[in-house]
């Protein structure tokens, strides 16, 4: 094996593919070729760093020096100061916000140094399409400790008193899913990976996928091994195309390795996977839904039970856990129970990762131990809301869970924690919101969502949610009537207590939450007819006011409707009739002249 | 009419081509969803004539298969543009005014959600989270994403694929 110098990692995860890094990664080869260093340095593609927001993203070790949106041309600075003269870029690191500095090293930014990183561990360290990255980070060590000191009851009992939950929504303890799949009667077992991330805002799974695929291939063996099974599948959605790629190449890599497929590691246990892709349809991460997807068919849910650790795929016993739940048990397996229980809180044991956006100065990607708190997240780690605006509530748990406002900041984030404050932990989608943000429209978007993708086999979520909907839209039309919000509670209660399966159970949790926290908001839109975020369209209207107003034509140039007149150096004015609400005008004001009303 | 027989040969060519791909499907369990990838793939979308080729390898009714197209948000009954726009909806986006991309583009190309303008150029969609929340809002043309946009952006992008 080759021995480099230095190595350049450059994130090739969805977030910085799309600011450009592929080029980017190009420009390194090309220029370090150039420079004659092909034999010193090496260019690694990783998984997501984190930071999506700051991409395309740049890591070069030993010094581990964070340069953020990095452009072609500034390759040839880099590699030519930093990787022939050995002078650390300084323009081009990364900048603390709040304190202007800029850090040598990638752990001691805020922004890592509060993270502790277990399902992510290997996200942007190795190539994830090279196996022999992930063995030498003791990739494949859990498999074969598993597989030649434990029996599978060891392991079982490992991940049980590990304290593992899921992390894909309900919370359920892991190892006594393991458990009762293992019990169950049946000669042929499968072991299922839910990577149908489907809720809107959390690209976790996708980022695992992306960044270390390997690490799902391993835990699902382990789990095979543990239940019994030989047979595995992952369910992916067909949206993720670099993950599913990525996961192509480690199936075929483990196969070609004797990691995967018939006698693994010499022993007698055989276990293979196999992918399948989801094709849009959110109900399908709701577990017996998955299923009968995977079966090739509607992915319509069923009642449980039975459950699948009894009845699942194709009728046989089967385990269905989460890409991170997942992600976790190798490192379990590994350094023990005792290790990850001592980590996080009292009830949430390990870590959880959070996709974390909205208005929020550092969108994406951390992992935190369990029973931080919201405001650390939000203020010491994500640097808070950008433009001095005001916080107003912070989303977790998707369509199922609820908006939380700036007095729960102190909660720490567990899972009972937030159910007791009526939201979810969910997969893991953070979606911090500020004062522009309105409350009746936040609650009105899930459940535009929720009734899109109910699968319509039971009333109360098929026609319950529909109902709902119209009351909220009558709302935010300025129609709303009195009684309309006790008649959302009654409704929404209904709905909870017989909705078939967990999306349209948990489905009027936004509109329960948001109702609890911010009844205000839905008053003033029903008694007002006003909107105090300003955002709902039917309810505000656009006004130029002339004395503010420098008569720059910037509006009238970016109005698409022509609704914007006057004269150059003159106060300009809107027509109501013609004016479609864009915002574009109020985006473009450089005098904070225009003003909904 | 010489353009109307290429389309039609075009489209017999394909049909084959899923006739071809098919095969392999022949007595499998479960392979429904699996193989309409596949052939819209080939094809871009399921017209009827798929749909009825589907049915009949995989031995189950049209009315199945049909049902299950319906049911994903991921296959489409009918063609689509050449240059095919998603806007994202996902959370972080619309809190950061994804609406207001999506009814520039509305407005720009004069057509609504799910359709396809006149000259085949373009369609538009509205899809759930695309995983890039950073550079929220963004939209998908094809496969490049274009994002940190504003509405006054949206002319120039539409622009280079004229």
């Amino acid at each position: 094996m080759e021995i480099y110098r230095a190595h350049v990692l450059v994130c090739k995860g969805t977030g910085c593919v799309a600011s450009g890094s592929e080029p980017i990664m190009e420009a390194f080869e090309k220029e370090i070729e150039k420079k004659g260093l092909s034999k010193e340095v090496k260019v690694v593609q990783t998984g997501c760093l984190g930071l999506c927001e700051l991409g395309p993203n740049v890591l070069i070790y030993p010094e581990g020096s964070y340069y953020c949106t990095v452009k072609a041309e500034d390759v040839p600075e880099i590699v030519e100061e930093h990787l022939l003269k050995g002078r650390i870029v300084e323009r081009l690191l990364y900048k603390e916000r709040d304190t202007k500095e800029r850090y040598r090293s990638l752990m001691d930014i805020d922004f890592y140094k509060r993270q502790k990183r277990i399902a992510l561990r290997h996200c942007g360290l190795i190539n994830p399409e090279i196996i022999e990255e992930y063995i030498a980070n003791d990739g494949y060590r859990a498999l074969a400790k598993a597989l030649t000191e434990m029996t599978p009851q060891q392991v079982i009992d490992e991940v049980k008193q590990s304290g593992l939950r899921g992390r894909g929504g309900g919370g359920f303890s892991t190892g006594t899913k393991w458990q009762f799949a293992a019990n169950a009667q049946g000669d042929i077992k499968y072991v299922v990976c839910n990577a149908d991330e489907g809720d809107p805002g959390a690209f976790m799974d996708r980022s695992i996928l992306e960044g270390d695929p390997h690490t799902v291939l391993e835990a699902m063996e382990i789990a095979g091994y543990a239940i019994g099974a030989s047979e595995g599948y992952i369910y992916v959605r067909a949206e993720y195309p670099i993950a599913v790629k990525r996961l192509e190449i480690a199936i075929e890599q483990a196969r070609n390795h004797g990691l995967l497929g018939k006698n693994i590691l010499g022993t007698d246990f055989s276990f293979d996977i196999f992918i399948r892709l989801g094709s849009g349809a959110f109900v399908c991460g709701e577990e017996t839904a998955l299923l009968a997807s995977v079966e090739g068919r509607r992915g319509e849910p069923r009642p449980r039970p039975p459950f699948p650790a009894n009845k699942g795929l194709w009728d046989k016993p089967t385990i269905i856990n989460n890409v991170e739940t997942y992600a976790n048990v190798p490192e379990i397996i590994l350094k023990g129970a005792e290790w990850f229980s001592s980590i996080g809180s009292e009830k949430s044991k390990g870590t959880k990762v959070f996709a974390v956006g909205g208005k929020i100065n550092h969108t994406g990607l951390i992992e935190i131990p369990m029973g931080t708190t919201l405001k650390e997240v939000i203020y010491d780690i994500c640097g808070g809301i950008p433009n001095n605006k005001k916080f107003k509530a912070v989303q977790t748990g998707g369509p199922s869970g609820g908006c939380l406002p700036a007095s729960l900041l102190d909660m720490p984030i567990e899972y009972d924690t937030l159910i007791q404050a009526g939201s979810m932990m969910g997969s893991g989608g953070m979606i911090v919101m500020d004062e522009d943000n309105c409350m009746v429209d936040i609650a009105k978007f899930f459940l535009t969502f929720t009734q899109e993708e109910s699968c319509g086999k039971c009333p109360p979520c098929r026609i319950g949610t529909k109902r709902m909907l119209e009351i909220l839209e009558r709302i935010s039309n300025g129609e709303g009537k009195e009684g309309d919000i006790e008649l959302l509670e009654n409704l929404a209660n209904s709905i909870k207590a017989s909705a078939l399966c967990g999306l349209g159970q948990t489905a009027p949790n936004p509109v329960l939450s948001t109702i609890r926290y911010f009844r205000d908001e839905y008053e003033a839109h029903i008694k007002d007819k006003k909107c105090p975020a300003g955002a709902c369209k039917a309810l505000v209207h656009y006004e130029i006011i002339a004395d503010k107003c420098k008569g720059c034509g910037m509006c009238l140039k970016v109005c698409p409707t022509q609704a914007i007149s006057g004269e150059r150096r003159q106060p300009h004015k809107i027509d109501a009739e013609k004016c479609i609400k864009c915002n574009s005008c109020f985006d473009r004001c450089p005098f904070g002249a225009i003003v909904k009303i | 009419m010489a353009v109307a027989l290429n389309q039609q040969q075009e489209f017999t060519a394909k049909l084959k081509q899923i006739e071809e791909m098919l095969k392999k499907y022949k007595g499998q369990k479960g392979a429904l969803l699996q193989a309409l990838q596949e052939a819209q793939n080939i094809m871009g979308y399921l017209p009827i004539e798929v749909q009825e080729m589907v049915a009949e390898t995989l031995d189950i009714t049209l009315s199945e298969v049909y049902s299950t197209i319906t049911f994903y948000s991921f296959f489409s009954l009918k063609p689509k543009g050449k240059y095919q726009i998603r806007t994202c909806l996902g959370t972080a986006c619309y809190v950061r005014g994804a609406e207001k991309i999506l009814d520039r583009l509305k407005t720009e190309l004069g057509i609504e959600v799910g359709d396809t303008t006149d000259d085949g150029k373009f369609s538009l969609n509205a899809c759930r989270c695309i995983g890039a929340c950073g550079l929220a809002p963004a939209i998908i043309i094809n496969d490049e994403v274009y994002g940190r946009l504003t509405p006054d952006k949206i002319p120039d992008i539409l622009k280079k694929f004229e």
